[in-house]
């Protein structure tokens, strides 16, 4: 995860946010959040009633009516403000991100490729899709594209934050590049795939400032909820004034503003969009960028994972696991002659074959002197001259049995039999030689990440079924299946395949993931709810996806499940702790309305607030703070712990649920000891 | 409180069997009296030139309902227009006024039985049996048809097709409705309710006044009357009556005929469902299974206990709010050691009567045993309550349909706090879904409260309400909720035969009937085109204790919280009075 931005709100954001707040309070913007909607109405209302007091008919009974409706109308604004910097703070944060994006994207010098061969200096905005520019060593790729010639390491910092540069080349998953990036090495010819303002960054940028963020289905109907409550509760408040008539009540317009206000779910209607565009942002953080939030909630619905087994699951590079010694060698003389061949081979083999014998208590030295050969794809193998003269050497099996048959050696019986043995389990032999004499074979395995099986025990403890694709054979993808503890494997997968499955579990009315690079993928990342792509791979699998990892890790996509699950925790517990609250806001209004006019209602003043007056004004301002006091859990997300359905579910009942009940009944008792006084100073109070 | 503990245990046997056999005429299944049945059935599609075979989608569905509905309310009402003709008339009964024959078909149609008329002096024989007799059978066959079209739905295993509306209703007429008549009415005639055509009898009292004896009819229009959830009363004084009711036994005889079927439908409606998923569930799972879910099926299960929890609770609160008497009684120096005995029958006592007013507004029948404007304040509120909440087992299928409504809403907020996006019975709940649920929440509350805050804030209308006060409110709040909750009980003490309560009331009835059954139709019908999501330890449960506790906090906080100002207006402040 990046580190910048850890914190909640930086004070620029915090200034952004202040501002942005006063400048929702447009009412066409309000309109699409119609709970706000009516808390800015009821504001309205107020205010008019603190100029003309009398228009709608209230007679002060006693009371200054006039300080009453201000004080009323003050915090309903400021409750909408709250939720208008709730909403401002989470499109700050995305926007912090966006600009560091944006950096990336200086207007730079772009040579275009004339079809008669000419180059051509433009701008980068001025390129369209499929002009071929030429980029060298030291230049920036002036926009996305393929490569159609040459090969070349690049720098994708800016966009990954990852600092060791990545190989390009024309043909095959590694041809696509990114506008932004940096050549550090050779040259590229890239045929540019979009049009300038509308490359992948662009969009990305557009998609995480929030400018294009568009309500997602859960949303809408969460959002149908919230209006429905906010109707019936209309309803309540205004057939009560008939009613109260009736009864001998009569009720001030801005007593039942109030009321409708803290009925009507605020708590989160003022949250709902920051928790969204939080849940977005908390994917970006993850270096993962979504196409659409509607992609994030699918997250949260996934039963069914592809997972690919290089790279997801295993390292994909093979790393030693054991020494087999052959014919009359004894393991010692294997382990050390292996161990010489390694010091200075840097491939993942190399290292891991010398750390397995430092670790078996081999401790052999560089002897000065010693001439070390790289691997070759020719030779098919690597190792040392000794000042000696003795030649050390380990490669493929088939290598080392030519090279040790030329120097006049001859080859141990038990040897293909060892060989045959690592294969069928999966792993790679490698043939360890002393000039003439084959010492033994290392067993190279393919090996589990750490930390996956624990993993793959937490996703079906939430239900969700993982199934690893290989290209390997039965035999082998079964071994690490079982060693990684996925649900289920395809060994010698194709890409058809992998549609197969998909479309498979879908039939069953499961959702799936996935994650791909190659082009070969993109039909199935298309295919599957929820695709996610590597950036390092094809523009083709980044176009299908629906989220694409800028690390280009594949594991990701289990962390970015959970976040997918905690957006739609987070909306769902909100939710409950509003509604909750309103138990507590009753007992605290519907007594404090009546108690006047009918004494007898005095019993249900169970938290003994002091006035009518201060209990109505209490409630309103726990309705108000309680929006600030949660944006930091609708910025976080609420905790997200794998357990079952059921497990967790009276988890957060009780945390929300519960606690929705019970905190506003300590909240409001605590204000209006605080401001009884206060009201009673500025007379307000009864 | 043990005559209570024993009618429901009693009660949680009976509608086993009764459930099951609902269950097989509404899924179509073989039942042991289908030989006779088959050939009725036959003869009546014969006649009314139905295609058996033929489905509905569910806007055709809901188009057969009200289309048929519709032309029954304008037959009735020209039936009660012209009742003075001399046929089965013996007592001479004049024709109804235009808004009362307005009000009366609106009631009986919508299976209400609203009553704002005394049967005894406001309707002749002819229109016992042709109106009201007739609506109680098509009313309660209504209702349970939308119900079960709304469960084939939610069990979804077509595509398009909630089934025959027609077939549904003559299927339930004649293989429910008719033979549980018959056997219940034979019951309550051996009990000495009366069933002829003789005109009224006068009999010379003891204390050497003349009184006339109501005859008639009476026991097919009572068992129906219950068995229906009806609840329209032959006589003005309804089931208090010993014409209507005369024995504890034939107390308990219509106890029962009003609590199985709206019982038996949520076992229906569990069974429906368990059905489809036994499609795909592998056999060794359903072998431990434990004897509720093999009687409810899962789903019921939780759903029956969910109402069950409500309807404990409500009548736990009646029963000891009338058990304590009246504060006001006792100063005067009456004893209240029997608990409030003002309005109830000696012979049904406390217990009988706290039982029959819950049970008759939990599942909207509307019958009385005794007079609900003279229960405690709080022992009057519950009935007030359940007709508000309107899902504690409801009326024939529509207290069902109405707590699916509050699973829904129970799912999407329990979902979300698992993290899914929420579902139920497999099926993922969206916006479109959403907004008709919320839709039909936002009716029963509307009409209720607009209507008693019209009825309260018009000068002129306050004239019916002939309590002042507090008590004045609760009349009227209760007259709107039993209309809108199509329950029928009167609080009675209101003057409501009066232009303004006859059509307001009306109103009520009819948007609160078929604007909900319309709606909850669609819901199935969008419902049932979606496909079944895939269900696994991380999807939420809906077949557990805990989310039917779950779904009455829902009930609760939705429906309750909504009302709790004009409570706190009316019986609440009226008990505290009383109490102080």
């Amino acid at each position: 995860m990046s580190k910048k931005n850890q914190k909640l709100v930086t004070p620029d954001i915090f200034r952004q946010a202040l501002i942005g707040s006063f400048v929702k309070l447009n009412p066409v913007y309000m309109m699409k959040n119609p709970v706000m909607f009516v808390v800015e109405v009821g504001c309205f209302i107020t205010l008019l009633l603190s100029f003309f007091p009398g228009l709608f008919g209230d007679v002060s009974t006693g009371t200054n009516l006039r300080l009453y409706n201000i004080i009323v109308c003050v915090v309903l604004f400021i409750t909408v403000l709250f939720a208008n910097f709730a909403e401002s703070v989470a499109e700050g944060r995305g926007k912090a991100q966006a600009a560091s994006l944006k950096k990336t994207q200086k207007d730079t010098k772009a040579r275009l490729l004339l079809p008669d061969g000419t180059e051509k200096e433009v701008l980068s905005s001025e390129l369209k899709k499929g002009d071929v520019v030429m980029v060298c060593a030291g230049e920036v790729i002036p926009g996305d594209g393929e490569v159609i010639e040459g090969i070349a390491s690049v720098d994708e910092s800016a966009i990954t934050g990852e600092s060791a540069p990545v190989v390009r080349e024309s043909g095959g998953d590694f041809c696509s590049v990114t506008g932004g990036t940096t050549v550090v090495s050779d040259w590229l010819k890239i045929r540019i795939t979009s049009d300038a303002g509308n490359s992948f960054l662009d969009r990305m940028i557009a998609l995480v400032e929030g400018a294009s963020r568009k309500k997602t289905p859960n949303e809408i109907a969460l959002n149908t909820l919230l209006v429905s409550l906010t109707i019936i509760f209309l309803i309540v408040i205004v057939t009560l004034y008939p009613i109260g008539i009736y009864s001998g009540v009569q009720l001030q317009t801005s007593t039942l503003i109030a009321l409708a206000v803290c009925l009507i779910p605020t708590t989160i209607g003022g949250l709902l969009s920051a928790i969204g565009i939080a849940g977005m942002d908390r994917v970006t953080r993850f270096n993962v960028i979504a196409m659409s939030g509607k992609a994030v909630e699918a997250c949260g619905d996934v039963d069914t994972m592809i997972l690919d087994k290089t790279g997801t699951i295993t390292y994909g590079n093979r790393l030693a696991a054991d020494f087999f010694p052959v014919g009359s060698a004894n393991r010692s003389d294997l382990i050390r002659c292996a161990a010489l061949t390694s010091l200075h081979d840097d491939t993942p083999e190399g290292k891991s074959t010398l750390e397995l014998a430092r670790h078996l208590g081999d401790d052999s030295q560089e002897t000065s002197g010693s001439e070390f050969i790289e691997f070759t794809a020719q030779t098919r193998m690597s190792g040392v001259d000794l000042p000696n003269g003795t030649k050390v050497r380990k490669g493929a099996a088939e290598a080392i049995e030519k090279y040790v048959k030329a120097l006049g050696g001859t080859i141990p019986s038990d040897l293909h039999e060892q060989v045959d043995k690592i294969s069928s389990l999966g792993g790679t032999p490698l043939t360890v030689c002393e000039n003439d004499r084959i010492l033994g074979v290392i067993y190279l395995k393919d090996t589990v990440k750490p930390g996956m099986v624990e993993r793959f025990e937490r996703l079906r403890a939430i239900g969700i079924k993982t199934i690893m694709c290989t290209g390997d054979n039965p035999l082998t993808a079964a071994t690490i299946a079982k060693e990684a503890g996925v649900d289920g494997f395809i060994a010698e997968c194709k890409p058809e395949d992998k549609i197969d499955v998909i479309k498979k579990e879908q039939a069953e009315g499961k959702i799936v993931a996935m994650t791909g690079d190659g082009t070969n993928d993109a039909p199935a990342l298309a295919q599957a709810n929820v695709g996610l792509a590597m950036n390092s791979g094809t523009t083709a699998a980044k176009e299908a996806a629906n989220m694409v990892d800028l690390d280009s890790d594949p594991t990701k996509i289990l962390e970015v499940v959970e976040i997918g699950k905690q957006l739609l925790i987070t909306r769902g517990s909100l939710t409950t702790f509003s509604i909750a609250n309103d138990i507590a806001k009753y007992f605290a209004i519907i007594p404090a309305m009546f108690m006047i006019s009918i004494p007898q209602l005095k019993v249900l003043n169970i938290m003994n607030l002091a006035t009518p007056n201060s209990a109505i004004l209490s409630a309103l301002i726990f309705n108000a703070i309680i929006i600030p006091c949660l944006i930091p859990l609708a910025m976080k997300g609420v905790k997200y712990r794998p357990m079952s359905s059921g497990k967790m579910l009276a988890r957060n009942m009780l945390i929300y649920g519960l606690g929705g009940v019970v905190t506003p009944f300590v909240g409001i008792k605590i204000i209006d000891t605080l401001i009884a006084p206060l009201l009673t100073a500025i007379g307000s109070g009864l | 409180m043990l005559q209570i503990i024993l009618t429901i245990i009693l009660y949680l046997i009976m509608v086993v069997p009764v459930g099951t056999y609902v269950y097989h005429i509404a899924a179509g299944k073989h039942t042991f009296a289908d030989p006779v049945f088959d050939r009725v059935d036959g003869v009546i599609f014969k006649i009314g030139g139905v295609d058996p075979d033929s489905r509905m989608s569910w806007k055709r569905y809901a188009a057969a309902l009200v289309g048929t509905n519709a032309m029954m309310i304008l037959m009735g009402y020209i039936v009660l227009r012209i009742q003075s003709i001399p046929l089965f008339n013996p007592n001479g009964i004049e024709g109804m006024e235009e808004s009362l024959s307005f009000n009366t078909i609106i009631s009986f149609m919508t299976n209400t039985n609203l009553q704002h008329y005394s049967g005894e002096s406001g309707l002749s024989y002819l229109s016992q049996m042709l109106v009201i007799i007739f609506m109680m059978f098509v009313s309660a066959a209504t209702g349970y048809a939308a119900c079960i079209a709304f469960i084939r739905g939610l069990a979804g295993k077509s595509k398009d097709n909630v089934g025959n509306f027609f077939v549904d209703l003559v299927r339930i007429i004649t293989r429910v409705l008719l033979p549980f008549s018959i056997v219940g009415g034979l019951l309550l005639v051996w009990q000495g309710v009366p069933q002829n055509f003789s005109g009224n009898v006068a009999v010379d009292t003891i204390e050497g006044t003349k009184q006339a004896i109501a005859m008639g009819p009476v026991a097919a229009l009572e068992i129906i009357k219950h068995l229906g959830t009806n609840g329209g009363g032959f006589l003005g004084a309804n089931s208090s009556t010993p014409i209507e009711n005369p024995t504890i036994l034939s107390n308990l005889i219509e106890l029962y005929s009003m609590m199985l079927l709206p019982g038996a439908c949520v076992i229906t409606f569990g069974k429906m469902v368990r059905d489809r998923k036994k499609l795909k569930e592998q056999p060794e799972k359903t072998a431990h299974k434990s004897l509720s879910v093999w009687v409810y099926g899962r789903e019921g299960r939780s759903i029956f206990a969910a109402m069950g929890i409500l309807f404990v609770i409500g009548l736990s609160v009646c029963f000891w709010a009338e058990s304590q008497g009246n504060p006001a009684l006792a100063d005067a120096g009456l004893s209240q050691s029997m608990g409030s005995m003002e309005g109830k029958e000696v012979r049904f006592g406390i217990a009988q009567s706290a039982l029959f007013t819950t049970t008759t507004t939990s599942f909207t029948t509307g019958t009385v045993n005794n007079m609900h404007d003279t229960l405690t304040p709080l022992g009057g509120m519950i009935p007030m309550l359940h007709m508000m909440l309107n899902v504690v087992f409801g009326g024939k299928g529509v207290g069902l349909m109405n707590m699916i409504l509050y699973a829904i809403l129970a799912v999407f907020i329990c979902g979300l706090m698992i993290g899914r996006t929420p579902e139920y019975l497999g099926k993922k709940i969206e916006g479109r879904e959403m907004k008709l649920t919320a839709l039909c929440i936002i009716i029963h509350p509307l009409l209720i409260l607009a209507f008693s805050a019209l009825a309260v804030g018009t000068q002129a209308d306050q004239a019916g309400i002939t309590n002042p006060g507090f008590h004045g409110l609760s009349q009227v709040l209760y007259e709107y909720a039993s209309s809108a909750a199509n329950n029928g009980s009167g609080f009675e003490g209101l003057a409501d035969n009066t232009l303004f309560w006859n059509i307001t009331t009306g109103l009520a009835m009819f948007f609160g009937r078929y604007l909900s059954i319309v709606i909850q139709l669609a819901i199935a019908g969008s419902l049932m085109k979606k496909r079944f999501v895939n269900e696994s330890a991380g999807t939420l449960h809906t077949d557990t204790m805990s989310f039917a506790v779950i779904l009455v906090f829902v009930v609760y906080i939705f429906a309750a919280l909504t009302f709790f100002p004009v409570l706190a207006l009316g019986p609440i402040a009226e008990h505290l009075t009383l109490w102080a």
